[in-house]
């Protein structure tokens, strides 16, 4: 049996939403009761194994009262908050969001945002031909992964990932500013150059596909990628004694790529490089 | 954590300049030699990341000694602060003033913003870089605001070296600015701060008083100009009394938030976390203001004296002046005038004999407008990027390396020391009942007289620009800086209060007043304005990000078109704003389509 670590029992706050009365555990976020009372609030950069980052913008809600909105993903709930999800002013900024990001970014292997942007109407064409794009050429300089800049929505998750929040390598950050602002290691060195350990957690936790497996973007880039056809299989992995899981996605009997289940109370999706990477001799048939 | 530091060597210089802050590196696992006492203890850990706040300071002893920062310099400072080499690569290209290539040691940088602009940047910028071509030994920077706008067109000379040399010409015609460049060392002193007070020597200046009159090296002279009474009524009042006396009085924070700062220093003073810090904001770096500089180099003691009674009502025994690293004079007279308190008993251990410690210590910026949001300057000492942190937790809760921090800015805080000695009633009957006291304005662009004016609250635009000497064919008055909003001139009536403006649709920000006649093509202004927010933004949020680029793409598309055929772009401005102004995660991102929206609602910009 797995142990699943429940924590103290917690105070409920009540609130409204949408003018619906509703009740949270204290410490919750707007978010995590949005999802509990079943409404659907679209978010990129918030993470369930991380510190919300609240960098996209995307889950902004009106708070009665409030200047400007909200980000439901880090705003802590109150008791007797007013907080509404869909007025026109929440839609209309979750549009222009939308718009600014597709317009700027390579959004075609995000999961999702297709149907946001057609559910708010965003016309991320409408800033002209001219308008300014991050264009950059995928950077492979290593035979694991993928970096992929013109994908990237800075949503600083790959560094919480590697550094304070789970890795502790501290291989990535921000770089420059602005529209400039860029994900690098130091002097934007090759990843090979870079305190990088391969555990992959950046991958895991990328919204964007931004970062992706080698063997995925190859297989992207040959037009064999087809996720209708893959399982996903979730075992142990076989390495050491830890015990983590590995979810195995396989295509046509072979590994594609390795994730780990979130919700693992003791790794929560991370993996290290044997785990994440290792999996060449499972299908090596000579 | 298990850092990786690569292979690269920092130059003797380079070390030099690093050891020269930090001391030297005790051990191998600091940089230095490996001995075989090394082998037996390790050092670094908990103790050594404690000092990741000398980042930024480090990252300055570096460019200011050799002009740029190096792949070794970087490591090797990493190697003694403990700090992982990505992070600090992300911190050193966060900020203008920095560069990670190498590049001559001197960097003139010329001022292209609005003020700077109107008195004809653009000529000086061609004229200068046509001399100051390859090989002259300069990097010419074209940048924002250097805070110089009376005496505008300005450029700042940084030659690099031990010491680094600053200087300054403003106004500035190609032929100084290019003799700043080639010899910082001997150029012409500046003029003296008050040049920059039109009103010198009026007795009924409250706030300016001192410039001008005391020397602002000497501390006798300051005390013998009725300095360090107001520390002694607060020493006599106690820290409540000092908050009641600044709550009484109607004191609202001077950046442009205007909070108030009774209330910020009571929720600062009763926070339980504890140790409690203060926090001086002199990051002045909105296009237009140049207040604050005229008060640190004219009257240093007073912010000295200022925030010693603002730590002693809030409980912090150590405080943060964080200077914005464009003021090479302001910086020297502060650090002037914080070593005299200090080896007098004013600062330290016992201040006053009363017993009670309180210091301040000095951080300069680096050229990044973005650090005077309050937590994004938190983030800038600490070490981090300055990028602002979400609120709440506001910072009277959790500041300053997460504790109880109240902060203000120079003028606020200056303000303080007339609320002790006249009283908080006295000095609630100055101005108008929503908005008490003096208030200073920064006055620059098509006036005769432009410079810092002191005024009760509630004089209107109109006088203060008479004061000024406004020329003939005013177009239009930018209210609160880049930040701000345009005033149109049939609008000079507006009081200027907090009240008085807002009812009038605009903001009063932090006391920009900038004139500006027909000669000055407005979109070309707004354009300005644009590419100063792009630049600024930080990039951690979208509508910043990206909505500033689109706000500046869609400005240049209907910078020669009116009508009509503006008429596509202007909904799409407005509705890149309206998104910008909500979603945003700070004050920059919400204001940056302020000016704009103004200069096309009110201005009829593009008519």
């Amino acid at each position: 049996m797995t142990a699943i670590p429940l924590g103290t029992p917690r105070r409920l706050l009540e609130f409204t939403l949408d003018g619906e009365p509703v009740r949270a555990p204290e410490g919750s976020t707007i978010l995590d009761a949005c999802r509990s009372a079943g409404k659907d609030v679209p978010t990129l950069c918030q993470g369930d194994t991380l510190t919300p980052k609240n960098a996209c913008r995307l889950c902004v809600v009106e708070v009665e009262g409030a200047r400007t909105l909200a980000p439901a993903c880090s705003r802590g709930a109150e008791e007797g908050m007013r907080v509404r999800t869909d007025t026109e002013r929440v839609r209309h900024s979750r549009r222009i969001v939308l718009e600014l990001l597709a317009s700027s970014v390579d959004l075609s292997t995000t999961p999702g945002v297709a149907g946001w942007i057609e559910e708010y109407g965003a016309e991320p064409d409408r800033y002209g031909p001219d308008a300014a794009r991050v264009e950059e050429e995928p950077r492979i300089d290593n035979t694991l992964y993928v970096r992929d800049y013109a994908k990237c929505v800075l949503c600083y998750k790959c560094v919480d990932a590697c550094g304070d929040q789970w890795q502790n390598t501290f291989a990535i950050s921000v770089s420059g500013r602005g529209f400039d602002a860029r994900i690098a290691v130091e002097h934007d060195a090759p990843l090979t150059d870079s305190a990088c350990v391969y555990c992959g957690n950046c991958i895991e936790v990328c919204p964007t596909g931004a970062l992706s497996f080698r063997s995925e973007f190859d297989m992207r880039e040959a037009g064999t990628w087809d996720e209708s056809a893959q399982t996903a299989t979730t075992t142990v992995c076989a390495y050491c004694g830890v015990g983590c899981n590995l979810t195995l996605h396989v295509q046509d009997n072979e590994i594609v790529k390795v994730t780990s289940p979130h919700d693992n109370p003791v790794t929560h999706g991370n993996l290290c490089i044997k785990g994440r990477f290792g999996y060449q001799h499972v299908q090596n048939r000579d | 954590m298990d850092l990786h530091f690569g292979d690269s060597k920092p130059t003797d210089e380079e070390r030099a300049a690093v050891d020269a802050l930090l001391g030297p590196p005790e051990s191998s696992w600091e940089g230095a030699d490996r001995s075989d006492a090394d082998l037996r203890w390790a050092r670094g850990g908990r103790e050594a990341r404690a000092r990741r706040d000398l980042l930024l300071p480090g990252l300055h002893a570096v460019n200011d000694r050799v002009g740029w920062i190096s792949e070794g310099a970087l490591g090797y400072l990493c190697r003694r602060l403990t700090v992982p080499p990505a992070e600090a690569y992300g911190v050193a290209t966060f900020y203008a003033m920095f560069s990670l290539k190498p590049r001559p040691a001197t960097v003139l940088h010329v001022c292209t913003d609005l003020a700077c602009m109107a008195a004809g940047a653009q000529q000086l910028c061609e004229g200068v870089e046509s001399r100051l071509g390859p090989g002259s030994g300069v990097t010419v920077q074209r940048g924002p605001c250097l805070g110089l706008c009376e005496r505008a067109p300005a450029a700042l000379a940084v030659r690099a070296g031990d010491p680094v040399r600053t200087a300054v010409a403003a106004p500035a015609t190609v032929e100084r600015a290019v003799l700043t460049a080639s010899a910082p060392g001997s150029a012409a002193e500046e003029p003296p701060a008050e040049r920059a007070l039109p009103q010198a020597g009026d007795p009924s200046l409250i706030l300016l008083g001192r410039v001008g009159v005391a020397d602002p090296a000497d501390l006798d002279d300051y005390r013998a100009h009725g300095g360090y009474t107001a520390l002694r009524r607060a020493f006599a009042l106690g820290p409540a009394g000092v908050i009641r006396e600044v709550t009484d009085a109607g004191l609202v924070g001077r950046g442009g938030a205007a909070f108030p700062t009774g209330r910020k220093w009571r929720a600062t003073a009763s926070a339980p976390d504890t140790p409690h810090y203060l926090v001086c904001n002199a990051d002045e770096s909105e296009p237009g203001t140049f207040k604050d500089r005229v008060v640190m180099e004219g009257d240093p003691y007073a912010l000295v004296e200022a925030m010693t009674v603002a730590a002693y009502a809030v409980g912090a025994h150590r405080g943060y002046l964080y200077l914005r690293g464009e003021y090479p004079r302001a910086l020297r007279r502060m650090e002037h005038a914080i070593g005299q308190a200090r080896a007098r008993g004013l600062l330290g251990d016992d201040v006053l004999g009363q017993g009670y410690a309180f210091d301040i210590e000095i951080r300069r910026g680096a050229g990044a407008y973005i650090c005077g949001e309050e937590t994004a300057l938190f983030n800038s000492i600490e070490g981090h990027r300055g990028e602002p942190r979400s609120k709440p937790p506001f910072p009277v809760e959790k500041g300053l390396f997460g504790r109880p921090t109240a902060e203000n800015n120079v003028e606020t805080l200056v303000n303080v020391l007339p609320v002790l000695t006249m009283g908080a009633e006295a000095y609630a009957a100055i101005g108008t009942p929503g908005s008490t006291g003096p208030k200073l304005y920064c006055v620059s662009g098509s006036v005769e007289r432009p410079g810092v004016y002191e005024l009760p609250f509630g004089a209107t635009l109109g006088e203060l620009l008479e004061l000024a000497g406004v020329r003939e064919g005013l177009r239009a008055v930018l209210l609160g800086g880049a930040a701000g909003g345009f005033v149109r001139p049939d609008e000079l009536d507006v009081p200027l209060t907090f009240e008085g403006t807002r009812e009038a649709g605009t903001t009063l920000g932090s006391g920009v007043v900038m004139a500006f006649d027909d000669s000055v093509p407005l979109p070309r202004l707004l354009l300005r304005i644009a590419a100063f927010f792009r630049d600024e933004s930080c990039g951690q949020c979208v509508p910043c990000r990206v909505g500033t680029v689109r706000q500046e793409e869609a400005l240049h598309r209907i910078a020669e078109r009116t009508g009509a055929a503006a008429g596509d772009d202007i909904a799409l401005l407005r509705e890149v704003g309206r998104a910008m102004r909500d979603a945003s995660i700070c004050g920059l991102g919400q204001t940056a389509w302020n000016a704009v929206e103004s200069a096309i609602d009110r201005l009829g910009a593009y008519e």
